[in-house]
């Protein structure tokens, strides 16, 4: 308790990094080719990667089609990452997307402990169902 | 000659009064924490036709989830998973 007040007193004269769990889904132009949309996505991780973020998880939905049309597009490539971070980077991470255009619309989330909960179980389950397609298989 | 004034009226059957079914929050019940706004097909119960969110006096969401759910369907919207604007969407 003690601690807790020392530190937010203290908070503006010596930055204490915040942790935090985040979710960021992006859409890519359907114009792009395999390798361009590839090329895109690695060049986040990479950017993330390099700021000291560790990649959680990461989801390609593939082309998909959207409920409205975007910049005049009506399909658009998901890519999902779950990455946990500082605060700050969570700004850069926007603004880079903002300037790239390839990116026309993108979502950064802020996971509390049930969303993470989820994930994690929707993870598990999504494992648990391979595997058994698995041993059918064999 | 005496008529004779019958002023109860009596049913053959009992009349069927509607029983007001007690409306609950399906999180509270169900223990749902989070709700997620990647699934579109779970969120499509809470919006009508048009794709506007339905109120708590009808779905009878507890305020607390009602809150999240809202937000759920904002951020689905934005992301082109679920449409502003509709007709016709169910």
């Amino acid at each position: 308790m003690l601690k807790r007040i020392i530190e937010n007193h203290y908070k503006h004269i010596k930055q204490i990094k915040m942790v935090r769990q985040y979710e960021t889904v992006f859409i890519m132009t359907p114009v792009l080719s395999d390798e361009q949309m590839k090329e895109t996505v690695s060049k986040f991780q990479d950017y993330l990667k390099n700021k000291g973020a560790e990649i959680v998880y990461e989801d390609h939905w593939g082309l998909r089609k959207m409920a409205y049309p975007i910049q005049k597009k009506s399909t658009g490539f998901y890519h999902l990452i779950e990455f946990k971070a500082d605060t700050q980077l969570v700004k850069d991470l926007e603004l880079e997307m903002k300037r790239d255009e390839k990116v026309i619309r993108f979502l950064t989330v802020a996971l509390d402990k049930h969303a993470v909960a989820y994930n994690e179980k929707k993870r598990r389950e999504k494992e648990a169902v391979k595997e058994t397609e698995g041993e059918k298989e064999n | 000659m005496a008529v004779q004034q019958n002023s109860e009226i009596r049913y053959l059957a009992p009349i069927a009064v509607d029983i007001k079914k007690k409306k609950y929050c399906r999180f509270k019940k169900a223990g749902i924490k989070y709700i997620d706004y990647k699934d579109a097909n779970f969120l499509l119960k809470f919006v009508n036709e048009q794709g506007k969110i339905l109120p708590r006096r009808i779905t009878g969401t507890s305020v607390k989830y009602q809150r999240k759910v809202a937000k759920a369907i904002k951020r689905a919207r934005h992301l082109a998973i679920m449409p502003y604007v509709a007709d016709l969407l169910k």
